[in-house]
């Protein structure tokens, strides 16, 4: 049995995170908060990219590593324990659909811009007045999109972005220019990422894959987002415990208090059933796996669940001065909200994993 | 990554799988009815017998002490095999799994000599005597007391929920040897033989109907000063060394407990408020979605666990999360499908629906369950200390001497 990252995904984990706790974290994410800040950090989105973490996923043969999803995973969890002010998240989203979808062609076209680090790439799905990934108003037609897609993470810094719309079979994604859509910046709860409003009035567009693509990216897209999740969660537990051991009442530590503790050790309980669940969507991808799609839903619900607590739980637990505009608990609190918009809420994710156990387990006839 | 045994694990599930076929083929299927305990504990003697004299008892004990020397995954390879037969089971998980392992790490040769051999070959069954009505979380509060005589012990107290106290030959009892000592301090653990004169077993009846677990009193019993299991004063040391083995045992989610599947079947047949089937309704099926991401979860964390083991390396903390993860699942989906049930939930016994019984059945089980073997409180408490490095709880009482203890 060996379920467990490869020691080269670890190893370049390790990497980022050393990287990333030098050069993001919360220091930069509040200066990135200010109004006249820039839309990403370029210099460390240009050493991420010498690094070759954005060519990781990207084939050999279009200029790239040709790793595997566990790399992903690992960088994707190391940017959100950081909350690195770059549009990495974005854009290894974007180059799973390419590498899962893409023809021959859309590949040699688009991955060696995004294996350099020129190209920056996001996904837009969502759309105003929809909370699920598959139901989209945005439709094609004759090779052109016409809708609005918003909030779309990093849009501002994107040259490349892959849009999900009701195609002939259903929803799937396509490939997109932006500068022949209307691209406006929207605020959001979210002061760190940045995220734009896209307007489609029949822009061309290029299919990427099939209906089934999209809802085999959806699992991978949730794994990955399921990894972030867990970093940013992670750090939020971290934060906790820490503060946890020096802040004293009632002449002890805090940490001391079951109130408090148990309330970490429920931290840690959900971030362990989150990585159980995220490794076992990883595995499944690995192996071609029958359980991907109940992984990936189980995988997305419990990073949702370990995320929200410990955001929520921080705040809490560091009383008044979490509270504050000056604390740190505002990062994780307010990305909490970034992560479910990600990707549709929990509620659709807990179905689709029913519906993936209903077809596993459908009675006889 | 891969769920797949390595060569040398997948020949040895081979050679157990082969074994099992030809010496389990009675217990392919459950039995008729559960057995009374004269039969209970007769198969379980006979079917440890034969698994010893094949060489399955003992697994990853040292050979010097009868074990096979093997590592971790041979035992739980064994376990998984052996999990898909019906074989009598429980009579010696805490002698074996806790208790005899105490008394090769601090027994004295002869008393190993004279002990261990015949408890792994089962002809002797073993209990655990810690707990005591005011001793249960705080298990360094007992004050069952011994006092030295001569070349022997003096045990006076009362012990509870000692598991097959009532089929056990010897037990290891934890006690008070003295008093002026702060409450970790003053502990001695000895090997005491439960037909001793002096010796009172009394069974407890469950919340459940069940009486596995009992009352035991000591009344002057008399054990030989041989038969002390580390030095004077060291019993808390030496408990802890039986409660690692402990963790290691209590875990998973118990193989009768009812899981999402369960709730799944019942909520096709069972109709939401609104008169459509349940199991289209939002309540239901993020129950169903959460029973499975908290016991599939649980799971896939033992299955991180054996990989580390697999590779000869230490598993991770993560594991510490299981009983409190399992226990509170069972009782939350068990709960739930009941309710769902409505009425027909409340029928028990001749006119139970069988599945709806069984879900009572985890009802109740799982109160237990969240107790048993360290309570949730406890389970948190360890997550938080061990694995967060959080501060311990205050302990106003941790370093005066029992006997002046203002709570005692």
């Amino acid at each position: 049995m060996n379920f467990d990252f490869s020691d080269e995904a670890k190893e370049l984990g390790a990497q980022a995170r050393k990287l990333l706790a030098e050069r993001a974290g919360t220091g930069p994410a509040r200066k990135a908060m200010a109004a006249d800040a820039a839309a990403m950090d370029a210099p460390l989105w240009k050493e991420i990219a010498e690094l070759g973490w954005t060519a990781a996923r990207v084939p050999e043969a279009h200029g790239g590593l040709g790793l595997t999803v566990e790399e992903v995973a690992q960088l994707a969890e190391a940017a959100g324990g950081s909350l690195a002010h770059v549009p990495l998240i974005a854009t290894l989203l974007a180059t799973e659909a390419l590498v899962l979808a893409g023809t021959e062609a859309q590949q040699a076209k688009y991955l060696p811009g995004i294996a350099s680090g020129e190209t920056i790439a996001t996904v837009a799905w969502s759309e105003q007045g929809s909370n699920n990934p598959v139901n989209l108003k945005t439709v094609a037609r004759g090779g052109a999109l016409s809708g609005v897609k918003q909030p779309v993470a990093d849009l501002a810094v994107a040259t490349l972005v892959i849009v999900a719309a009701a195609g002939p079979d259903g929803p799937q994604l396509y490939i997109v220019d932006p500068a022949n859509a209307g691209v406006a910046a929207v605020e959001t709860v979210d002061l760190v990422r940045r995220h734009g409003r896209l307007t489609l009035d029949g822009v061309p567009a290029e299919a990427l894959g099939t209906a089934g693509d999209y809802q085999d990216w959806l699992d991978r897209a949730a794994i990955i987002l399921a990894y972030e999740a867990i970093g940013t969660a992670g750090a939020a537990m971290a934060m906790t415990v820490d503060y946890a051991k020096t802040r004293a009442a009632f002449g002890q530590k805090i940490g001391r208090y079951q109130a408090v503790k148990h309330k970490c050790a429920d931290m840690y309980i959900k971030l362990e059933l989150a990585r159980a669940h995220a490794l076992h969507g990883l595995a499944m991808i690995g192996m071609n796996g029958p359980e991907l799609r109940q992984a990936a839903a189980a995988a997305r619900c419990a990073s949702l669940d370990a995320l929200a607590f410990c955001a929520e739980e921080n705040v809490q637990l560091h009383g008044g001065i979490g509270f504050t505009w000056e604390s740190d608990c505002q990062f994780y609190y307010r990305r909490n909200r970034t992560a479910v918009a990600a990707l549709g809420p929990r509620g659709w994710w807990a179905d689709r994993l029913v519906r993936a156990l209903e077809q596993r387990n459908r009675p006889a006839a | 990554m891969d769920f797949n045994d390595n060569a040398t694990e997948a020949e040895y599930r081979a050679q157990v799988r082969a074994w099992l076929d030809e010496n389990a083929a009675d217990y392919r299927e459950p039995a008729a009815e559960s057995w009374k305990l004269p039969e209970f504990i007769a198969r379980s003697k006979a079917w440890q017998a034969k698994k010893h004299a094949a060489g399955y008892t003992g697994i990853t004990w040292p050979k010097m002490f009868g074990g096979q020397g093997l590592t971790p995954m041979h035992s739980i390879i064994y376990g998984q095999e052996e999990s898909r037969f019906h074989v009598p089971q429980g009579l010696y998980s805490i002698g074996l799994g806790m208790c005899i392992p105490t008394v090769f790490t601090h027994g004295q040769p002869e008393v190993i000599q004279r002990y261990v051999p015949k408890a792994l070959l089962g002809e002797e069954v073993w209990c655990q005597l810690f707990s005591e009505p005011a001793a249960g979380s705080d298990l360094a509060g007992i004050r069952t007391k011994a006092v030295r005589d001569g070349d022997e012990w003096v045990i006076d107290g009362q012990k509870v929920w000692t598991s097959f106290a009532h089929a056990s030959d010897f037990g290891i009892v934890v006690t008070r040897t003295d008093p002026s000592q702060p409450k970790h301090k003053g502990l001695t653990m000895f090997i005491v033989n439960m037909k001793a004169p002096g010796v009172t077993v009394k069974g407890i009846k469950q919340m459940s109907g069940g009486s596995d677990f009992n009352e035991v009193f000591f009344d002057g019993v008399r054990v030989h000063d041989s038969h002390r299991l580390g030095a004077v004063g060291d019993g808390w040391k030496v408990a802890l060394t039986t409660l690692m083995h402990e963790r290691l045992a209590v875990g998973g989610k118990p193989r009768y407990a009812p899981g999402y599947e369960t709730l799944m079947t019942l909520a096709r047949g069972v109709e939401a408020p609104d008169g459509t089937p349940a199991i289209g309704a939002s309540d239901v099926r993020q129950k169903i979605a959460q029973t499975y991401i908290n016991d599939q979860g649980i799971k896939l964390t033992q299955m991180r666990a054996l990989s580390a083991l697999s590779k000869g390396q230490v598993p991770g903390p993560e594991q510490s999360i299981s009983k409190v993860v399992v226990a509170k699942t069972m009782q939350d989906l068990a709960s739930f499908a009941l309710d769902l049930a409505g009425g027909d939930g409340f029928i028990a016994g001749a006119d139970a629906d069988p599945e709806l019984a069984k879900l009572q059945g985890s009802y109740i089980g799982s109160a237990g369950l969240r107790i048993a073997g360290g309570t949730d409180e406890i389970l948190r408490n360890i997550i938080a200390e061990r694995v967060l490095g959080l501060p311990g709880d205050m302990r106003p009482d941790k370093d005066t001497p029992f006997n002046q203890s203002v709570a005692v």
